[in-house]
């Protein structure tokens, strides 16, 4: 493990951390960007520089905004009791158990417990752009219409409520 | 003798780097690339508010700041003392850390997108595979340092200030990405490096820039449009709008926190500027081929400080919009126009080089835009406005 990975994974992890336990929702929001973005990083140390700036892009650009901009709309920044963080012990306690079976189990499956590890695939951008518009090019449309779909929806349940008043 | 010029700095990092040990040259070459664009670009700021300063003093007929040193040319020095004198004043309501965080946040994220910028002939700090995405990424993040020093100072103008921010950049990102992306589908390629090499050649005194074809010029237009949006100046400084919200986002920062959000709004405009001139000003390349002794880094800069002049000019002549009018040109025009565009420049990539690609280019960007201004304009029905308790 290099410093720069034990860096950026302590500061994902503890960002995480803060996103479920800080009490106003903005600092919330806010902590699950910088974990977020840690994210990021961790693929760009990879050496995943489209993966690692989509992450960036989507992520910071367009989710976090949105996560901000629904907090303000909606609730404002009125402090949650303190009750609310301590409900849910028991299935929260068994849902990170499962989680983290999950992960051993499928880790413990991959290549990567095998003494030789397979050679790093290079995958260049101009490569990804060629397999999103060839191979996969089904797919990125359905993503496209899934969104467009989602997008007329959000417009109509506004535009009922502008009604409303 | 030409070429020595035009490689300067290079070959002064390369001096400097020889008597370095081999194990400390990496970190050493970082630096020597980053501290000059830390150096050179605050310094254009500074340069930058006095000449602007002057600039509106003159377009609204009057001096401009001149008493500080001959012609007021002291005037940044001055100005910087003041805000490093200044009190350091936190609201008590305010969210001190967010608070605190907001401005070097904006800082850090307007200095990252100059790793990928060309100034000059080999003159990148970092050239990057998806150098265009990388600016664009990274500058996504400034929005949020947005919200955070809106919401941290926990006042109701700075709030509604942010929140109109980040609905203005939301709403003018899309065709800024859209109109930069033609240029990467005609290159074929995200670095920012490669785009500029691909506009290198000249017909006659006529150089092969990406703004002298039809898509290229309306690219270049709604690129440069939705880039004043982005950074927040005038016509689109709603914001800030002194007169509405007194000062938006930043209203309850002072000293020198006041004086890095302002420094912030430079680097985002010189930066923007700096990404339109690699995208569709041939980047560092002469404008001519007789032209092409004046050094490399030179040719980026005074096309740099023609921009930094178009938008100072803008600034001194343009009337604020309107919220509605703001969102309305955003989604109404400027993003019909960047797909339309988008598919301008696909035509253009796939027909053969010849008049019949011009005129195509030409008619499939001059039709949609008669058609939709005419059809916009006509829906707006323009009367006088009454006003209920004013005059």
């Amino acid at each position: 493990m290099s410093l720069p990975f034990v860096i950026l994974a302590l500061l994902t992890a503890a960002a995480a951390m803060g996103a479920m336990s800080l009490r106003p929702l903005v600092h919330c929001v806010l902590a699950l960007v910088v974990s977020l973005s840690g994210l990021a990083c961790l693929y760009l140390q990879l050496g995943a520089q489209f993966a690692g700036f989509a992450q960036l892009l989507v992520y910071i650009g367009a989710v976090g905004i949105l996560i901000v901009f629904a907090v303000l709309l909606t609730r404002g920044d009125a402090m949650p009791p303190r009750r609310s963080l301590v409900q849910g012990r028991v299935f929260g306690l068994g849902v990170a158990v499962s989680v983290l079976g999950v992960l051993v189990w499928a880790i413990s499956r991959s290549c990567l417990m095998s003494p030789t590890l397979p050679p790093a695939p290079v995958a260049t951008v101009e490569q990804i752009g060629d397999a999103l518009m060839t191979r996969f090019v089904l797919p990125l449309e359905l993503v496209g219409l899934l969104l467009t779909a989602a997008l007329m929806g959000s417009v109509m349940i506004a535009m009922q409520e502008g009604e409303d008043k | 003798m030409i070429d020595a010029l035009d490689q300067i700095f290079v070959a002064a990092k390369h001096r400097l780097m020889e008597p370095v040990p081999s194990r400390w040259q990496p970190l050493v070459s970082a630096l020597l690339s980053i501290v000059p664009l830390l150096m050179v670009f605050p310094g254009l700021f500074a340069l930058t508010t006095l000449l602007e300063r002057k600039g509106l003093g003159r377009i609204q007929n009057r001096h401009g700041p001149n008493r500080v040193g001959p012609w007021g040319v002291l005037q940044p020095v001055a100005d910087g003392l003041k805000t490093l004198t200044k009190e350091n004043v936190v609201p008590r309501g305010a969210a001190p850390f967010i608070h605190f965080l907001a401005p070097v946040v904006l800082v850090i994220v307007s200095f990252l997108v100059y790793a990928v910028l060309p100034l000059g002939r080999n003159m990148v700090a970092v050239d990057l595979d998806a150098g265009v995405l990388f600016f664009f990424a990274v500058g996504t993040a400034a929005e949020l340092a947005v919200f955070m020093a809106g919401w941290a100072s926990r006042n109701k103008y700075s709030l509604l200030g942010a929140m109109r921010a980040i609905a203005q950049m939301i709403s003018y990102e899309i065709p800024l990405i859209l109109s930069a992306v033609t240029v990467v589908m005609v290159t074929g390629s995200l670095s920012t490096v490669r785009i500029v090499e691909a506009q290198a050649e000249y017909t006659g005194w006529i150089p092969h820039w990406f703004v002298m074809q039809p898509w290229g010029l309306a690219g270049f237009i709604l690129f440069l449009i939705s880039a004043t949006a982005e950074s927040n100046r005038s016509p689109f400084d709603l914001p800030e709008g002194e007169s509405e919200i007194i000062a938006g986002y930043y209203i309850e920062y002072s000293g020198f926190k006041f004086a890095l959000f302002f420094l912030a709004e430079y680097l985002g405009l010189f930066a923007v500027s700096g990404m339109a001139i690699t995208l569709f000003l041939g980047g560092w390349h002469a404008p001519a081929p007789w032209l092409e002794f004046i050094p490399s880094w030179a040719c980026f800069f005074v096309k740099l400080l023609a921009l930094i002049a178009l938008f100072i000019w803008g600034r001194g002549t343009l009337p604020r919009f309107r919220q509605d009018q703001l969102m309305e040109f955003s989604w109404k025009f400027m993003i019909p126009m960047a797909l339309v565009n988008l598919v301008s420049a696909a035509l253009w990539q796939l027909m053969d080089c010849g008049p019949e690609r011009w005129l195509v280019s030409f008619l499939l960007i001059a039709t949609p835009y008669l058609l939709l201004g005419r059809s916009l304009f006509e829906r707006n029905q323009f009367f006088k406005r009454t006003y209920r308790f004013a005059g």
